[in-house]
């Protein structure tokens, strides 16, 4: 029954091989439409990480700007000139350095509301789910009321809430994180629901029954027992999410509650540029708009592949 | 209480509110349901001993044993553990549960789902104490001190429930719940973790509790069986007098289910009809419409619980007295013929 002969992994190059070795990266390894996202996105991720180095301008710093070299094509389109590959706007802005810093803001407000509200999620849902009762239906009933009205006029309204409440002066330093408790709010639902889910079958099973008859308090069962349990499916949402807030971040920009014109994500780009769309200057509006579909593109595919490596039931 | 026993159960009552939401029953004037799982059982375990409560699902063995752990409080009724190591002052009771895929934690590895009630309760001190503790449980139950590096996926069905039973007896135990510990299990580790199960209790002298469906794991390890049947005790005896001589039908109906490898052809009545719901129960004697020889009484009064000198308990208006001479023995005999 017991053997000795495979003994217990330890020491760091035994777990990096295992992982290396897991089911998880040898179904990476074999998915080439994983390998094409994740590579994307690691370029996307790096090039707005280390942007102040390797562009050309910084496209947020007026002082950069040049009026003269306003308006100008891509490179490859007569009158096009370098640095300046992707065409400049109308204020002489480098096309290609706003893309690649607007992706950093898109990403960063992504990122920051998925963990936001996956966090506020997780926490209503293994509450509403362990606890149950009135607690359950308290919260569960707001998360309905949230749910029941578009997410984008919540966010337009929680937006314009706190803009209101802030002095004229902070309103654009605070649009990032304004954006990100707007988009959190609208959508930690979508987690709690699954996590509470999750939560009430883990509940019954007899592992968390060991736990409740040697009286392990609550919270502990909760976080120790039951959260590493459910973390797995809040955690192929939170990819699938990144998605849908990038794009949701981009919907608010565009429509002008977002970023402003100063720090401008893509959405804000997109925004800008489609005013120019008719007078000739495509590149304005085009480029921008293919790296968001690229971004969201290579999200989701990581997203759904990330999901299927996951389900058991699919392997 | 006498200080043989264990554990005294008092007129045990388990019930369950499974009415529909409020509004949804104010708007279609449904009653209150409530569905009585336990519902006035009485028995006592004494000490050292093997006590089993066997019967069809639904019967309520499985609330009992969650009554007993304290997972569930009575409704009405008591039941009084005799004096032990326990923080209330008495026994200990542990649980050993039934699907050994479920009952451990999937993300732990396995010495630290041993060593978590030693932690819980205070049991050692130190690392390195808990750490010998986890190796000499693990040696108890026939694993080896590195198989509590792994996680429960690399073990199998009778080696996880080797683990849960590790995990019961390091909190040290006087009184141990089985539900239904083997019927999970192929049948050739049934025998190895049932004889575990044994060993441990002339080693530790501890007090068993056994539910189950399964009577021929039921006659293989316990001292008493109480028959269930809908929330009630039905019939009690010592085990072999139970199987000799059945004097419930009910009872009797079970027994004769049991595939017997001498005479696989032998005449026996089945087991006809379902178990009513537990929710609307029949009048009178619960197994009367599936009894064979229900009679008018039988509708409308329910039996009380007969003890006679052997150690025997028996609700039912008309026990069959022996088995040559049961009707249901002639039954036999025509439907054979």
């Amino acid at each position: 029954m017991a053997t000795e002969l495979s003994p217990a992994p330890s020491g760091l190059r035994q777990r990096l091989w295992a992982f290396y070795d897991s089911d998880l990266i040898w179904s990476f390894r074999h998915s080439p439409m994983a390998i094409l996202s994740a590579a994307l996105l690691a370029i996307v991720a790096f090039t707005s990480l280390f942007a102040a180095w390797l562009m050309p301008q910084n496209p947020f710093d007026i002082t950069q700007l040049y009026l003269d070299k306003a308006n100008l094509p891509p490179i490859w389109i007569e009158g096009g000139q370098m640095p300046y590959l992707l065409g400049t706007d109308l204020q002489g802005r480098d096309i290609l350095s706003a893309i690649v810093y607007g992706s950093r803001i898109s990403l960063i407000i992504g990122v920051a509301s998925v963990a936001l509200s996956m966090t506020i999620g997780v926490l209503v849902g293994l509450m509403a789910g362990y606890v149950g009762g009135a607690l359950d239906n308290f919260l569960m009933r707001i998360g309905d009321a949230v749910m029941s009205i578009p997410t984008l006029l919540v966010a337009i309204l929680i937006s314009a809430i706190f803009r209101g409440m802030l002095p004229v002066d902070y309103r654009d330093a605070a649009a990032p994180l304004i954006l990100v408790v707007a988009l959190s709010l609208t959508s930690w639902v979508v987690y709690a629901r699954m996590i509470r889910a999750a939560t009430m079958v883990e509940a019954g099973k007899e592992y968390v029954l060991a736990a409740r008859i040697i009286k392990v308090p609550r919270r502990r069962i909760i976080l120790h027992h039951i959260l590493p349990n459910v973390l797995t499916a809040a955690l192929v949402t939170a990819t699938l999410n990144l998605g849908l807030a990038v794009l949701a971040e981009a919907t608010l920009s565009f429509l002008g509650v977002g970023m402003p014109s100063a720090q401008p994500s893509l959405g804000t780009l997109i925004r800008i540029g489609n005013q120019f769309f008719f007078s000739g200057t495509w590149w304005i509006v085009l480029f921008p708009a293919l790296q968001l579909t690229l971004i969201i593109l290579a999200v989701n595919l990581l997203g759904d592949w990330l999901r299927d490596a996951l389900n058991p039931k699919l392997k | 209480m006498s200080s043989q026993s264990a554990l005294e159960v008092q007129d045990l009552a388990r019930w369950f509110d499974v009415s529909a939401p409020w509004l949804t029953r104010v708007l279609e004037r449904k009653p209150r349901r409530i569905l009585k799982a336990v519902d006035g059982v009485s028995f006592s375990v004494p000490r050292g001993s093997t006590f089993a409560i066997v019967g069809e699902s639904g019967c309520g063995k499985s609330t009992i044993a969650r009554l007993a752990v304290g997972l569930h409080h009575p409704t009405r009724g008591e039941m009084n553990f005799a004096h032990g190591a326990g923080r209330d002052g008495r026994m200990r009771a542990q649980m050993i549960f039934q699907d050994p895929y479920a009952c451990l934690n999937p993300r732990w590895r396995v010495k630290d789902i041993i060593a978590e009630p030693i932690h819980e309760l205070g049991l050692r001190r130190g690392a390195a104490a808990v750490q010998a503790r986890v190796t000499e449980l693990l040696g108890l139950v026939g694993l080896a001190r590195s198989d509590g590096e792994k996680y429960p996926h690399s073990f199998s069905g009778g080696q996880r429930q080797r683990i849960s039973i590790a995990r019961a007896l390091a909190t040290e135990p006087e009184f141990l719940v089985c539900d239904e510990p083997t019927s999970a299990l192929d049948v050739s580790v049934q025998a190895q973790i049932l004889n575990l199960m044994m060993d441990l209790q002339r080693e530790f002298g501890l007090t068993y509790l056994l539910i189950s469906h399964n009577l021929a794991v039921v006659r293989h390890a316990s001292d008493q069986i109480a028959v269930m049947y809908l929330g009630r005790i039905v019939e009690q005896a010592p085990t072999e007098m139970l199987f000799r001589n059945p004097q419930h039908p009910y009872t009797r109906l079970l027994i004769d289910t049991i595939p017997d490898l001498e005479a696989p052809n032998r005449a026996r009545q089945p087991l006809a009809g379902e178990v009513p719901s537990p929710i609307d129960p029949p009048s009178g004697c619960t197994f009367h419409p599936r009894c064979p020889y229900a009679q008018d009484i039988c509708r409308q009064v329910s039996p009380p619980m007969a003890h006679d000198n052997d150690g025997r308990a028996i609700a039912c208006h008309f026990p069959l007295t022996t088995a040559r001479t049961s009707p249901l023995a002639g039954l036999a005999a025509v439907s054979a013929n």
